[in-house]
């Protein structure tokens, strides 16, 4: 299935096991902030457990997305970007709180995001400085869901950002099987677990 | 005269309520200690610590003095209002069992961890698992760089040295001495810490 979310929208769809979202910016100042629900509607995904196993600051191709229970939720499997932000969080627009009522969801299931599309730069004292521009049209990220998900995107343009934001499309099909290569012991042991 | 004053072992924790205005320090009594630490508003837990827009909030990874600590509805639930230290963490999270075992092996699935004592203490209002958050932890160091890679480093922490919240608005904070042995956040060896309150 396809869909294109504008911007400043907000959106949310599960992706069964085994299938395959792929993020598309459609505009220069694409920003797709995600929020990542598991199987049971109460794990959910965390980003700093997901950094600290994979020993990065950021989320790029070959990371497996993990849930405070030590699960994995989704690999990553191909980026065409090296740098989509996770350190800066998203404020929930009313839309993605809408969203999350829809499914019985509400603040308390809110956690750090991840801000595709967006880099914010980090200097040698950690201070941090958005990078305009990062993202062109057409960069394309690609996540295989690892147990049934529930997405939720917000198109709200990043907090940082001075233009308006762009619009993202949103693919679902079949994922490939295996890879990608290079993932680390502790993104095998989340995999392992949830198979 | 302080209106708190108690040790917490490794492994133990607490959970307090800190009137708007109050002064809470946490004091790293033997040197590179984690302290994870949860801010919620007294009067609503919905509303409650945010790492990352906190650190959205100052353009910078690290905490220290001046540090707003932010919320998840964008309101300022406290200030690092002194720190001896220099530097703080709240990218990390806090120690699970379950994050234990990815990190470490399966050997590690039953020691205590901080996840354990945030829901221990936690239940007595009403946090559970949809209401913790990714946390504080003061005085751990967690490198990141401009490459983008992140790692735990050994403290900058030295035995006395300590940090101050200034609460601004009523206050829950649900603390955990962290017992994590499998790195270096707490110099391989769990120490106590020494709370103390102001209001």
């Amino acid at each position: 299935m396809k869909h294109d979310i504008p911007g400043d929208a907000a959106w949310s769809v599960p992706v069964r096991a085994g299938r395959a979202i792929t993020l598309t910016a459609l505009a220069e100042n694409a920003n797709a902030s995600m929020l990542i629900i598991g199987s049971d509607r109460l794990d959910r995904l965390n980003i700093p457990d997901t950094l600290k196993s994979q020993m990065t600051a950021r989320i790029h191709a070959g990371l497996v997305l993990m849930s405070d229970r030590g699960l994995a939720l989704a690999t990553v499997t191909a980026s065409t970007l090296d740098w989509h932000d996770c350190l800066t969080g998203s404020i929930p627009s009313p839309l993605l709180l809408l969203e999350l009522a829809k499914h019985g969801l509400s603040e308390a299931d809110l956690h750090g995001s991840i801000n595709f599309f967006t880099k914010v730069g980090i200097d040698a004292d950690a201070r941090l400085a958005f990078v305009p521009g990062h993202a062109t049209v057409g960069a394309s990220v690609t996540l295989r869901a690892e147990q049934d998900l529930l997405v939720f995107i917000s198109t709200a343009p990043h907090v940082l950002a001075t233009t308006p934001a762009g619009g993202v499309g949103v693919q679902i099909g079949a994922a490939e099987a295996g890879g990608p290569a290079g993932l680390r012991p502790e993104a095998l042991r989340a995999l392992e677990l949830v198979r | 005269m302080s209106a708190l004053d108690q040790i917490v072992e490794p492994g133990a924790g607490a959970l307090l309520t800190v009137p708007a205005g109050g002064r809470l320090r946490i004091v790293d009594l033997h040197g590179n200690q984690a302290v994870d630490t949860l801010f919620y508003d007294a009067h609503d837990i919905d509303n409650r610590y945010s790492a990352f827009d906190t650190i959205r909030a100052q353009q910078a990874v690290y905490l220290t003095t001046g540090s707003r600590l932010m919320s998840t509805r964008g309101d300022e639930l406290g200030i690092i209002s002194d720190d001896t230290c220099g530097r703080h963490d709240t990218v990390g999270g806090a120690c699970s069992q379950e994050s234990n075992v990815i990190r470490y092996g399966g050997h590690t699935r039953h020691q205590h961890a901080c996840r354990q004592t945030f829901l221990t203490l936690g239940a007595h209002a009403g946090i559970g698992q949809r209401q913790l958050t990714h946390n504080v932890n003061f005085f751990m160091n967690v490198p990141v760089t401009p490459s983008g890679e992140l790692k735990f480093d050994d403290g900058l922490s030295a035995p006395g040295r300590y940090v101050e919240v200034t609460a601004s608005r009523d206050l829950l904070v649900l603390i955990s001495n962290c017992p994590q042995i499998n790195n270096p956040c707490n110099g391989w060896n769990p120490t106590p810490v020494q709370l103390l309150g102001w209001w």
